[in-house]
């Protein structure tokens, strides 16, 4: 349907389109040297840093491997991988 | 209603502050750079309520335009030559989402070689990017057009963005008495601004999202239809300006065109020099067609003027390279095609990178035309 200008009501829309097939490599969280800090959380642009009770994993369905979150850990806890396939 | 002496970029930073405009983004760039400083002195005096963000380049500028205007806020923003084409991507981006921005084009040459003078290149090269293109003649008509195009663009059924060009130097740094509306006049012809999408984190919306090839085509044929809508808009903002303050505006301008058997066309400040020579001339043969609105072209309107005309003359400062003609002749033949007696036509390449345009080159090319000059020349060319 086209409407004005492309615009889209209902929200949430991207729950359906997986953005995850675009890295080159992705990020893997060594929770043994990880401070609890938040940064990685933080700056995140996709929202892809997962976190739960002091626990961090990583959403590869949505993370596109920019790397920031290796980038700004203080601790160097995330490693970049090469993925794989 | 107050008359003033100023610079056409003085102009046009009034035109802003009548609008009551809400964000402005703007990165200075020469010739356009005073409307700029205008405005942003205007917003850190108080004499605008508006947000006036300065940006790091000109694609900032035109994408925070974007944003702002997306969320019901009036914008505003200016530039020139290499800006303007630093903004190019996101000129579609403003006009596929539909938003109403307001900018001002002082039109300036395109490097290489680095030139900062006057000519039409930047803006007609930006022809296609789906925004309404007004070219002014005067500064008066500068601060007019401003006023118009958000009364245009704003409109409902149009919801396109519009560019106002005028003339590097020619208008931007040269005085002339132009006459300033009162604020009031103003708020009764420019009602606020009411946004027909806006963002809004209590009732979220996605604006330009994504469109796969099953209905892509389909925007872009509503984009057609709506500017196709902003013939009549353009029209009726220009009669209804005119009863307000006396000065009407159309798509085109017609001068001396009723006995005329050759027609010169232009677009912009060159209209003033071809009528200064038309007057001294003083001759019923020839006329004048300013093209106004470049995009949506009237072709129609051209056709109607045109079809019972001997010879047409075009003198344009842009060329498309490679085609060797301006976009305004290549227009212009497109609107006589398939007439039965076609006009002869030339088209003639004039005042790149600042080149002057004199009294005397136009009565060279009305000589040339007369003695049954047809195809592209230059004008002024060593
Ligand atoms: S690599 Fe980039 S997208 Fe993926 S989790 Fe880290 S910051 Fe987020
Ligand atoms: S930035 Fe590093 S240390 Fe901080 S929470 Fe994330 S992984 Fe842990």
């Amino acid at each position: 349907m086209v409407t004005l200008g492309g615009h889209i009501k209902e929200t949430g829309s991207t729950t359906k389109t997986k953005t995850g097939g675009w890295r080159t490599f992705k990020p893997v969280i060594h929770m043994d040297k990880c401070v609890d800090c938040g940064c990685c959380w933080i700056f995140c642009p996709d929202m892809s840093i997962l976190r739960k009770d002091g626990e961090y994993s990583v959403d590869l369905e949505y993370c596109k491997g920019c790397g920031i979150c290796s980038r700004e850990c203080p601790t160097g806890a995330i490693e970049m991988v090469l993925e794989e396939k | 209603m107050a008359t003033d002496v100023i610079h056409g970029s003085k102009a046009v930073a009034e035109a802003v502050k009548l609008c009551d405009v809400d964000v402005i983004a703007a990165y200075p760039i020469t010739p356009q750079t005073r409307i700029s400083e205008s405005l942003a002195k205007f917003a850190a005096t108080g004499a605008i309520r508006a947000e006036y963000i300065k940006v790091e380049s000109e694609h900032s500028a035109m994408s925070a335009c974007i944003g702002a205007s997306a969320t019901g806020a009036r914008t505003f923003t200016a530039t020139s030559s290499q800006g303007l084409a630093y903004m190019f991507e996101l000129l579609f981006v403003a006009s596929g989402m539909r938003l109403p921005i307001v900018m001002a084009n002082a039109n300036r040459a395109l490097s290489a070689p680095l030139n900062i003078w006057n000519d039409q290149q930047d803006s007609v090269s930006a022809r296609d990017c789906g925004w309404i293109q007004i070219y002014v003649e005067t500064n008066q008509e500068a601060l007019d057009s401003v006023i118009q195009a958000y009364r245009i663009s704003e409109n409902h059924e149009i919801l396109i963005p519009s560019m106002v060009c005028l003339d590097g130097y020619v208008l931007t740094h040269t005085m002339e008495p132009v006459d300033i509306p009162e604020q009031d006049l103003i708020e009764k012809y420019l009602p606020p601004f009411k946004p027909a999408l806006s963002l809004d984190p209590d009732s979220p919306i996605t604006l330009g999202a994504f469109a796969n090839p099953s209905t892509y085509m389909e925007f872009r044929y509503e984009q057609q239809k709506a500017i196709e809508r902003s013939f009549k808009a353009i029209e009726a903002a220009g009669k209804e300006y005119g009863k307000l303050t006396g000065r009407e505006y159309g798509l085109l301008e017609e001068y001396n065109l009723d006995d005329a058997e050759i027609v010169l066309i232009t677009m912009g400040s060159l209209a003033g020099t071809v009528k200064e020579t038309l007057a001294s001339l003083n001759d019923r043969r020839i006329g004048l067609l300013r093209v106004r609105a470049f995009r949506p072209f009237p072709k129609d309107d051209v056709r109607r003027l045109l079809k019972d005309v001997d010879k047409v003359a075009v003198i344009e400062k842009d060329i498309s390279v490679g085609l060797g003609e301006g976009a305004l002749f290549s227009e212009i033949k497109s609107s006589l095609y398939g007439l039965d007696s076609q006009p002869s036509m030339a088209g003639f390449i004039a005042g790149l990178g600042g080149r002057d345009v004199t009294p005397e080159d136009i009565a060279g090319v009305v000589k040339k035309v007369e003695k049954g000059f047809e195809g592209t020349g230059w004008v002024g060319l060593k």
